[in-house]
């Protein structure tokens, strides 16, 4: 079963037809791209698969079950979990805390166990700084868990932000332009981290890019969208010799 | 904890009320006089100290609770002894109440970054409905008939008042945190004003609980306390409410479910896509903030005695959000030295008013009023949203600029810490 299916998806705001009838799934453990030019809507796709805009048609099936309806946290309590264009990180918090909000969903206790400081809650408490550190180290980030993000260099920052994304135990990671904003090196560096985030994490990653090298490398398969429609998909090769894609990139040949 | 250390605690706890008994039968023997008064406080001091140090130990083995117990204790003492006079003691409540009013503001304006200007409904829900429960249960009242309990249980279960008063404007805070939902800023802020005149309005136009000529009916359950023994009541449930709502408020910011309230603050876009409820979260804080000042209005009331809702109007939410900008937004520990420093400000304009006048610097013929701290505090607020809007410590705590006394914030018993690593014992 793949664990991400969507169907016919359209989304309109007022006049604009952001997105048309659009078809997609994510096979388990699979890494797959959305590309397109810019204003194509993708952002618009992974704001509806995310739950921040409820479709005007169609439907978002993850793992069988059908999101289209749910709220951001609750779509993310199913196990999706995604990152920012541009990075939406707690500024004032330290990185350890960034990691350990995102476990909200997996507290496991409420407002009196808080106050109370019952067994519970310090259990708790405990099994979640325990992952947070956990996923820090893996990350590379251990040193920066005191660390408040806006006092780290952006490369950091969008580590963190992959960091706080996994600590919510997807099966589905969202990335919007992960490399948006790094230099070359870093990027070699980004493509070694999530195809290593893919395996280890055992996860699905479906990510918007605009850096070729990124997806060529990474993704078994991409979706190209313009003006909100599927205009190709198929394997990176394939894509790369497809005369609509190259016709919405760079306008027509006929010169 | 081990079950043990919870008994110990229990005994602990026990032991006071106990020693307070003790002292209230020997309370009249002291009161005749016979004994010095070097004597006199010889015996309270060995009655109070090992009741202070007996809770500080019981409930908790950090410092500040420590400190705030023996100052309390010592509070208390004095009081009996009658070293401080009525009106000392009404500028020390006063105090608490406003450290209970202002931070819990701060859980809203400061921690959750929105602006409710409305806070004094609150506290107006929180006088009303805990001087009514203190009519009907403890009093015989021509509005409630006989009291529902016999009225010397009031020293025992007076903390239901706070308690009852707290949940009802708990719900109340609903009438804010469903708005809350699809706007902020600005518009909320529209909103509490609203929220806080509707309330008001309601309150002055209820006749059976006075109306516009307020309500005074709860003085009786002081009166009843007074009764079963002559002790400083109403000064006792204030530092206790104080130290309950500061203990409440710390331990819900410090843990992850509580960091969720910053976390909507500073980008709620990345909360809501992190799996933190965001409404479930601000109405949680909302409710919180608003049933912490309903129990600060219940303390009001049985302190002065009166309530009237015109004391709850927009000047009282303006006292908390001066409080609140001026300690710091998201510090509680900021807020509650704002708390203190801005009731000793107001209190201290009662004698540097006349103070002024009598110095006949003004053109004869003019002379400036006690109306003056409505110009003088609306100013202060100004000043500060000028000059420093993060307020003075500004989202951090007192140990951030005072690194040693984060060593002293920890606990310096380690009991708990390896128990929760072990797990079951």
């Amino acid at each position: 079963m793949p664990i991400l299916e969507i169907n016919d998806l359209s989304q309109r705001f007022g006049g604009l037809q952001a997105l048309t009838d659009f078809n997609m799934t994510v096979g388990q453990r699979e890494m797959v791209g959305l590309i397109g030019p810019n204003g194509a809507g993708k952002t618009t796709v992974f704001n509806l698969v995310s739950g921040f805009y409820t479709p005007t048609r169609g439907e978002i099936r993850f793992e069988g079950r059908n999101t289209s309806r749910l709220k951001p946290h609750q779509v993310t309590a199913l196990g999706l979990a995604r990152t920012f264009q541009n990075i939406r990180l707690w500024n004032d918090m330290s990185v350890l805390d960034n990691l350990r909000i995102a476990q909200y969903h997996w507290l496991g206790y409420g407002l009196a166990d808080a106050v109370w400081r019952t067994r519970r809650y310090r259990e708790r408490e405990q099994r979640i700084e325990v992952k947070c550190r956990e996923i820090l180290e893996m990350m590379d980030l251990g040193e920066y868990a005191g660390e408040l993000p806006k006092n780290l260099p952006y490369g950091l920052q969008r580590r963190v932000e992959l960091a706080r994304a996994l600590s919510t135990n997807p099966r589905l990671l969202l990335l919007d332009e992960p490399a948006a904003g790094l230099n070359s090196a870093d990027v070699d560096g980004l493509i070694r981290l999530i195809r290593w985030v893919n395996l280890e994490f055992k996860i699905a990653i479906w990510m918007i890019e605009h850096q070729m090298k990124v997806v060529m490398s990474l993704c078994q398969r991409l979706v190209v969208i313009d003006f909100g429609r599927t205009i190709a998909s198929g394997t990176p090769q394939d894509i790369q010799n497809h005369p609509q894609v190259i016709k919405a990139y760079l306008g027509d040949v006929a010169l | 904890m081990s079950m043990s250390g919870r008994l110990l605690r229990i005994v602990l706890i026990l032991l006071g009320p106990a020693l307070a008994a003790a002292a209230c039968r020997l309370a009249p023997i002291l009161n005749e006089g016979h004994l010095s008064p070097a004597h006199t406080a010889l015996i309270y001091g060995g009655l109070f100290l090992p009741l202070a140090a007996g809770a500080a130990a019981a409930l908790s083995a950090r410092l500040p609770a420590c400190l705030f117990f023996i100052l309390a204790a010592g509070l208390v003492m004095a009081a009996q002894l009658r070293f401080l006079d009525n009106y000392f003691l009404l500028v020390i409540m006063t105090m608490g109440i406003n450290i209970i009013f202002a931070s819990s503001l701060n859980l809203v304006n400061g921690y959750m970054g929105e602006f409710s200007c409305g806070h004094g409904g609150f506290m107006c829900v929180g006088a009303y409905v805990g001087s009514l429960i203190s009519m009907a249960f403890f009093t015989s009242s021509k509005l409630f008939g006989a009291s529902l309990l016999p009225p010397h249980l009031a020293p025992l279960l007076f903390p239901l008042v706070l308690i009852g008063a707290g949940l009802v404007s708990a719900l109340f805070g609903l009438l804010v945190a469903l708005p809350s939902f699809r706007t902020r800023g600005d518009y909320l802020a529209i909103i509490t004003i609203a929220a806080n005149y509707i309330i008001i309005s309601l309150v002055e136009n209820i006749d059976f609980i006075g109306g516009p000529r307020g309500l005074s009916g709860m003085n009786k359950t002081v009166g009843a306390m007074r009764e079963v023994a002559e002790m400083p009541w109403m000064l006792i449930w204030v530092l206790t409410a104080v130290f309950a709502s500061i203990v409440f408020l710390y331990r819900l910011v410090g843990s992850t479910y509580g960091k969720s309230i910053p976390a909507v603050c500073q980008n709620e876009i990345a909360a809501e896509i992190m799996g933190v409820n965001t409404d479930r979260v601000k109405l949680t804080a909302f409710m919180v903030s608003s049933g912490l000042a309903g129990v600060a209005g219940a303390l009001y009331a049985h302190v002065y005695s009166y309530v009237n809702a015109q004391a709850f109007s927009i000047l009282k939410s303006t006292e908390a959000l001066v409080m609140v900008y001026m300690g710091g937004m998201g510090s509680l520990s900021g807020v509650i030295m704002a708390a203190a420093a801005f009731t000793l400000l107001v209190e201290g304009l009662r004698f540097a008013i006349p103070f002024i006048n009598s110095l006949h610097i003004l053109p004869a013929g003019y002379e400036i009023s006690p109306v003056w701290k409505w110009v003088l505090i609306p100013l202060c607020l100004i000043l500060l949203m000028q000059f420093r809007p993060e307020g003075l410590l500004g989202n951090r705590e007192l140990s951030h600029f005072f690194p040693r006394l984060n060593k002293w914030m920890k606990r310096t018993s380690s009991e708990e810490e390896p128990d929760a690593h072990s797990g079951n014992k």
